[in-house]
């Protein structure tokens, strides 16, 4: 069955994708949940939780209110927080109950809004998804909502997609400082190490960085709004940082987008799993500074132009195991806890992806952006 | 520091201006990082040898299998994920059957216990758990397939720490009783050997029984022979009521106390209920006052903060600790169940004292606000007063009885000397359970 584990854990879920992409923009998050959405995102999704206070909240659904349909206590709570927190925004999603009795989040939003005189919009999670789908909702939504019309800016970029669910905390500061090594003025980091302030701005972009699949959305309607071009791919490694930043150069020129990641060998040498934007510049990065071919397994939504020939999507826990087992590449690099359903005799090279292991391996995440990933990848 | 004048929900309120029928109104809820508190996944992996399997949605799955992962118990642990599509084509039993069956053949041995998890989904949807449990046990019959329930939207009917508390007993087949055996249930962990409680119990010849003692699974099972099963916290009883239904057995109800009138009570009922004598606890009583006593040389007139997830009755002990010279300034709880006459005591004796919600939005940042020192009681409060200075347990610890409260008096005084990285302390989920943090 595609919907059963043996043993490895599932990927964080759509509501925490939608509270990581707003954690720093000073909204409030309201998840119409009963209780364990709130307890798994902040202990488990959530690594700014102790250290940055942010307003996301559970609406504390009770089986009455469920069943009785009672939409106007969450309307009424909402608006009370929001009196009391002063928000920029608000925005509400849905847990697995809430799709159950049906509630109307548009509707929702548009009543909260109109009683707190707040900007509100609804995001359609339901807790069945993953955070992928919620962060891409989310980062849709809130350039959606705030992006402006402004003059541009020659050689400004937007990164997109910036979450610590697929990145280390602190992973803004290396693509800012690898920016503007390079010549580019970053305008935002949606959403790690940014503000709403300058989400206002990216519209003055003149190409946007897409560094997870959660990320591409927002591009999508930045190019479509404003005819920003986007590039995707993560500056991961020595080499492949320079040649990122080169086709970054081109695509503004050109007005053109660009899947960068995606020109890496599809080999079955080293198979990389995890996110496919991640995986694929590391593929991208591992080629250029190592000389050694790469494939990467999806194990989430993704887009196939970000993948190559060779490269796969996958799901299910046992389809995976298949995978790996029938081609027993040289090596396979993923979250450790991976590890169960590799063959022994398979190398096994550890790199802990917070969307999956969540705290477990934490303190061994370490930064790869512009990196020589020799250490990693020993 | 009070915002009771600017906000719409303030997050305190007087004890003076408090309903115990209701201290704070509900509204939206913070979550604060004190994770010492066990869930489900914990209190099942008590059963010897137990395999937890949970079906349910990818967003709830997700705590409860990192709940698995950080206590390194990955490989007793399960899911079958539920979508949108099975929640509406009428498959949700075939699936979990499924599911379950397909799991199990994947393991490399048969566990003598199965948890199965459903969650509120399943419940709204009408499932018919015994109809799964029933044919799972047709196709495995060496497996006892035990029905547990992931169901925080029913919380404010049973509860499911109370209910889980109560599962777990749930593999458990009847033995012939035996007069001179009693358990201890519905606890998370081992109750103080130095309490009067298991002196009583162990001193008369008793037999004890408690699940966290059980290292196999026939250690377990011996748990049924239990004449007697003795409660002491809230969410104990169900076990109790429980396993009195199904196997005959006494259930005695002693709620853990902090008020020596109602221990003594309770350990009259006890030792009625084992027929023995009754103990003289004279010096008991005068080794708990002369704690108190000493810890109040040490603490002064510091202000205290009690937490409802150190004790199961916070403002009981507030007012044991008040009518001993302490200065308690603030308890962070949303009811006061049980408590009647400590609250109304309070009330009237100690008006000021402000009771926090531990939930309330507007708790967001109270830990970054400037605060006198101040000694905790329980993680929560530790967090909000931003203290090291705190006692670091969970449902009572353990502790029982006049010991009970000699050994929080010298928790306290140990406390209020030597600080604790309270950082790393909140930061490990289910106390006493090992973590890879």
């Amino acid at each position: 069955m595609k919907n059963v584990s043996r043993i490895i854990p599932c990927y964080a879920a759509d509501t925490s994708g939608v509270c990581s992409a707003l954690y720093e923009l000073g909204g409030m998050t309201v998840v119409h949940d009963a209780s364990g959405c709130n307890s798994t995102y902040s202990t488990h999704d959530e690594p700014r939780w102790v250290d940055m206070k942010s307003n996301i909240y559970i609406s504390a659904l009770t089986e009455l209110d469920a069943i009785m349909g009672n939409d106007e206590k969450l309307i009424n709570d909402a608006v009370s927080a929001g009196h009391d927190k002063a928000p920029e925004f608000i925005t509400v999603c849905g847990s697995p109950m809430p799709m159950m009795t049906g509630v109307d989040f548009d509707a929702v939003a548009h009543e909260i809004q109109s009683k707190s005189g707040i900007r509100t919009f609804p995001l359609h999670t339901n807790g069945t998804h993953s955070y992928i789908n919620g962060a891409s909702e989310a980062f849709l939504e809130i350039v959606r909502e705030y992006a402006q019309p402004c003059d541009r800016v020659e050689n400004g970029v937007n990164v997109l997609g910036l979450t610590p669910l697929d990145f280390p905390l602190g992973a803004d500061k290396h693509i800012k400082k690898w920016l503007g090594d390079n010549g580019f003025e970053c305008i935002c980091t949606l959403a790690m190490g940014d503000s709403l302030e300058n989400v206002k701005k990216m519209a003055s972009a003149a190409v946007s960085l897409v560094v997870s699949y959660s990320g591409l959305a927002a591009a999508q309607l930045l190019k479509d709004r404003y005819g920003i071009p986007f590039v995707v791919g993560v500056p991961y490694g020595l080499e492949f940082p320079y040649d990122l930043a080169g086709a970054m150069l081109v695509s503004i020129e050109s007005r053109e987008d660009s899947f960068y990641c995606a020109a890496h060998g599809g080999s079955n040498d080293i198979v990389i799993i995890g996110e496919s934007v991640s995986a694929a510049s590391l593929a991208c990065a591992i080629e250029a500074d190592r000389n050694v071919k790469c494939s990467v397994l999806s194990p989430l939504p993704t887009d196939a132009r970000i993948l190559a020939d060779g490269d796969s999507e996958l799901y299910a826990e046992e389809d995976i195991e298949r995978y790996i087992s029938q081609r027993m590449p040289a090596a396979v690099i993923a979250d450790p806890l991976y590890k169960y359903i590799v063959p022994k005799k398979v190398k096994f090279i550890n790199l802990p992806h917070f969307a999956f292991s969540g705290r477990c391996y934490q303190k061994h995440m370490k930064n790869m952006i512009c990196c020589d990933l020799k250490e990693i990848l020993r | 520091m009070s915002d009771a004048l600017t906000k719409d929900r303030p997050r305190e309120i007087r004890i003076a201006d408090a309903d115990i029928g209701g201290i704070f109104p509900s509204g939206l809820e913070y979550n604060p990082p004190a994770r010492g508190m066990w869930n489900i996944v914990h209190t099942g992996m008590l059963v010897p040898g137990a395999h937890e399997i949970f079906a349910c949605a990818q967003g709830c799955l997700r705590g409860v299998i990192l709940t698995a992962a950080e206590m390194f118990e990955l490989d007793r642990m399960s899911w079958i994920s539920v979508s949108e599509e099975d929640m509406f084509d009428g498959t949700l039993e075939s699936d979990i059957i499924d599911g379950v069956v397909e799991i199990i053949e994947r393991l490399r041995f048969h566990p003598p216990v199965v948890l199965l998890y459903l969650s509120c989904i399943h419940l709204f949807a009408g499932v018919d758990f015994e109809m799964i449990t029933d044919e799972l046990s047709k196709r495995f019959e060496d497996i006892c397939f035990v029905d547990c329930y992931m169901t925080p939207t029913m919380r404010t009917t049973v509860s499911p720490v109370m209910k889980m508390s109560a599962q777990i007993y749930g593999a458990l087949k009847p033995l012939p009783l035996n007069k001179r055996a009693v358990a201890i249930v519905g606890n998370d962990r081992k109750t103080d050997e130095d309490s009067e409680l298991v002196r009583i119990i162990r001193q008369n010849g008793f037999t004890l029984y408690d699940i966290s003692y059980c290292k196999t699974f026939d250690d377990y099972l011996k748990m049924a022979e239990a004449s007697v099963n003795i409660s002491y916290i809230p969410t104990g009883t169900l076990a109790g009521e429980t396993l009195s239904e199904r196997f005959g057995a006494k259930h005695l109800h002693i709620p853990a106390s902090y008020s020596f009138k109602t221990i003594k009570e309770n350990y009259k009922a006890l030792c009625k209920t084992l027929d023995v004598d009754m103990p003289d606890f004279s010096e008991d009583i005068e080794k708990a006052e002369q704690a108190l006593s000493d810890a109040l040389t040490i603490i002064g007139d510091t202000p205290i903060a009690i937490d409802y997830t150190a004790v199961t009755r916070p403002f009981e002990l507030a007012r044991l600790l008040c009518e001993h010279g302490f200065n308690v300034s603030y308890v962070v709880a949303d009811s006061a169940a049980n408590e009647s006459e400590a609250f109304e005591w309070l009330k009237i004796n100690n008006p000021d004292l402000l009771i926090y919600s531990p939930v309330n939005v507007n708790m967001l940042e109270m830990p970054d606000e400037e605060h006198e020192k101040i000694l905790a009681i329980g993680q929560k409060a530790a967090y909000y007063f931003a203290t090291d200075n705190f006692v670091n347990i969970i449902v009572g610890g353990g502790y029982y009885g006049f010991s009970g409260i000699r050994k929080i008096a010298d928790l306290m005084a140990d406390a209020f000397v030597n600080a604790k990285d309270r950082k790393e302390k909140l930061r490990l989920k289910g106390m006493g359970c090992a973590s890879c943090l």
